[in-house]
């Protein structure tokens, strides 16, 4: 499918110049669930090293454009996705979608362990993909997983007990942990913090702004907040289009769509 | 979209709204402050001078209860864009009109040794400089209250008048000093006034400038046409 160069108008690009080179694009994607469009035209670049943030309200869209960047649509079977989107300028559906899914995580809404031991949450991908040539390799990937996660020093002297006994807090980051023990390029971040109290919340926070330096990261969030806080990029969707996208600073304190303007105000019907 | 337009919690509107109509009691009442200050020098009235001084804590009540209510929004609301520069310029234009009845309890202060000294030189000239400033003050909360960004520009223009008018006022009372040195303790006197006069203007164009970021969320002086000195409004007390 050709790749369309002029956006829909109703899009701003702001200071495109100041841009980081883009890990991932997307390109006239259009998504379907039977008969009902999801997704119309939408063309986003993701920047490396960046957070992106989608916003919107309930069923904007916002989720099901997340789940087209590592093809998770492809397990809904009414579910249609077209256009292009790629990753390092090649497309995703020329990749495996098990190599896809290595290369860009996800982190869901709510914090979803193995009912394994907290070891074997964080060992689980490395092991399917082959990861560690042996024992100390894989120790050694678990960890490294555990300290950027910001969750080694609370665990170290219990990785043999289960992962789904740990606080909600814990039990995100545990999952964070997960996603990147298998070194991927993108973390895509479903909520994740919605069932978190405030203090998980922050920590989380504070976490997505240290994985910046290794991963790019996209972030789909209800709290708008949480979307200034912690993203660099913010993309605003409504009724299945992107409407705005542009530097957070610029989306949250002078909007150039009234919609989004509507929306980060607390003025929308 | 504009701040009037409805928010899905009404309270929110509520409070815009009561934020609003403090500004315009609080302008409201820096012009009859100013209007009597100089009504006091002009007139020579001492009562009406010590009324405005007593007069000057309700204008600081007002602030604090301007402060106190744009606090609550920020912490209760959380507000974005329009709303959030709509909040910070209500804090900003309370400042500047707290600042500005300040202004016109110092003229009040000088009007007793004005009233004294009869025989002092003529102050008609502080007269128009006051009326300069009323009106512009009247018209940067016009603007304010109507979010007209025109009218604002055209205030804050205004200035360089006022700035014209106080330099003539200093040369006038300078030749006075000059020609008699009994006049210097008078003339001081009067300089002081119109000094204050004078900061009231400049406290009038931070207003317009206030209005202009809260409408266009960029600065005022970034959007001046070539050749428009931008500093005029920048010089402080010491000038």
């Amino acid at each position: 499918m050709a790749i369309t160069q002029s956006a829909p108008s109703s899009i701003h690009a702001h200071r495109t110049s100041r841009r980081a080179q883009a890990k991932m694009s997307a390109r006239d994607v259009n998504v379907f669930y039977g008969d009902k469009q999801a997704l119309f035209d939408v063309a986003l670049d993701i920047p490396a090293h960046h957070v992106t943030a989608l916003i919107g309200p309930s069923g904007c869209g916002k989720s099901t454009f997340l789940r087209c960047l590592n093809r998770m649509n492809d397990v809904v079977e009414i579910a249609r996705v077209s256009g292009d989107i790629t990753i390092d300028g090649g497309d995703i559906y020329a990749l495996d979608v098990v190599e896809l899914r290595a290369r860009v995580g996800m982190v869901f809404q709510k914090p979803n362990p193995f009912p394994k031991s907290i070891f074997d949450n964080v060992a689980y991908g490395p092991r399917i993909h082959g990861l560690a040539q042996n024992r100390d390799e894989l120790d050694e990937m678990v960890f490294t997983s555990l300290e950027k996660a910001g969750l080694l020093d609370e665990v170290r002297d219990r990785l043999t007990e289960p992962g789904t006994g740990l606080s909600g807090g814990q039990q995100q980051r545990l999952c964070i942990a997960r996603a990147i023990a298998v070194n991927p390029e993108v973390i895509l971040m479903d909520e994740p913090c919605s069932a978190l109290d405030p203090i998980a919340t922050a920590r989380i926070e504070e976490l997505i702004d240290e994985l910046r330096e290794h991963y790019t990261i996209v972030i789909v969030t209800h709290s708008m907040q949480q979307a200034a806080r912690v993203s660099q990029r913010t993309a605003f969707l409504h009724l299945g289009e992107l409407v705005e996208v542009g530097d957070t600073q610029d989306i949250f304190t002078n909007p150039r769509d009234e919609r989004t303007q509507g929306y980060i105000t607390g003025r929308f019907g | 979209m504009t701040v009037e337009s409805k928010h899905i919690v009404r309270a929110y509107d509520q409070e815009l709204k009561q934020l609003n109509e403090l500004i315009g009691r609080m302008g409201g009442l820096a012009e009859v402050q100013i209007d009597n200050a100089i009504r006091a020098v002009v007139e020579r009235n001492v009562e009406l001078a010590k009324e405005v001084a007593a007069s000057d804590a309700r204008v600081d009540r007002m602030e604090a209860d301007i402060n106190s209510l744009a606090l609550r929004m920020l912490a209760l609301r959380q507000p974005m864009a329009i709303d959030l520069r709509y909040i910070l310029s209500a804090l900003r234009i309370a400042s500047d009109l707290e600042r500005i009845a300040d202004h016109a309890e110092n003229m009040c202060r000088r009007a007793k040794d004005i009233a004294e000294d009869s025989g002092g030189p003529a102050v008609t000239g502080i007269q128009r400089l006051g009326k300069l400033v009323l009106a512009m003050l009247k018209d940067v909360l016009d603007a304010s209250l109507a979010g007209d960004i025109d009218k604002a520009v055209e205030v804050w223009l205004r200035d360089n008048e006022v700035d014209e008018l106080y330099g003539s006022l200093f040369r006038e009372y300078l030749t006075y000093m000059m020609e008699n040195p009994r006049n210097i303790g008078a003339c001081t006197t009067l300089l002081f006034v119109a000094k204050n006069v004078e900061r009231i203007g400049d406290h009038i164009t931070n207003i317009a400038e206030t209005v202009y970021f809260r409408v266009k969320a960029r600065p005022l002086k970034d959007s001046l046409p070539d050749g428009v000195d931008s500093d005029d409004a920048e010089e402080d007390d010491n000038r």
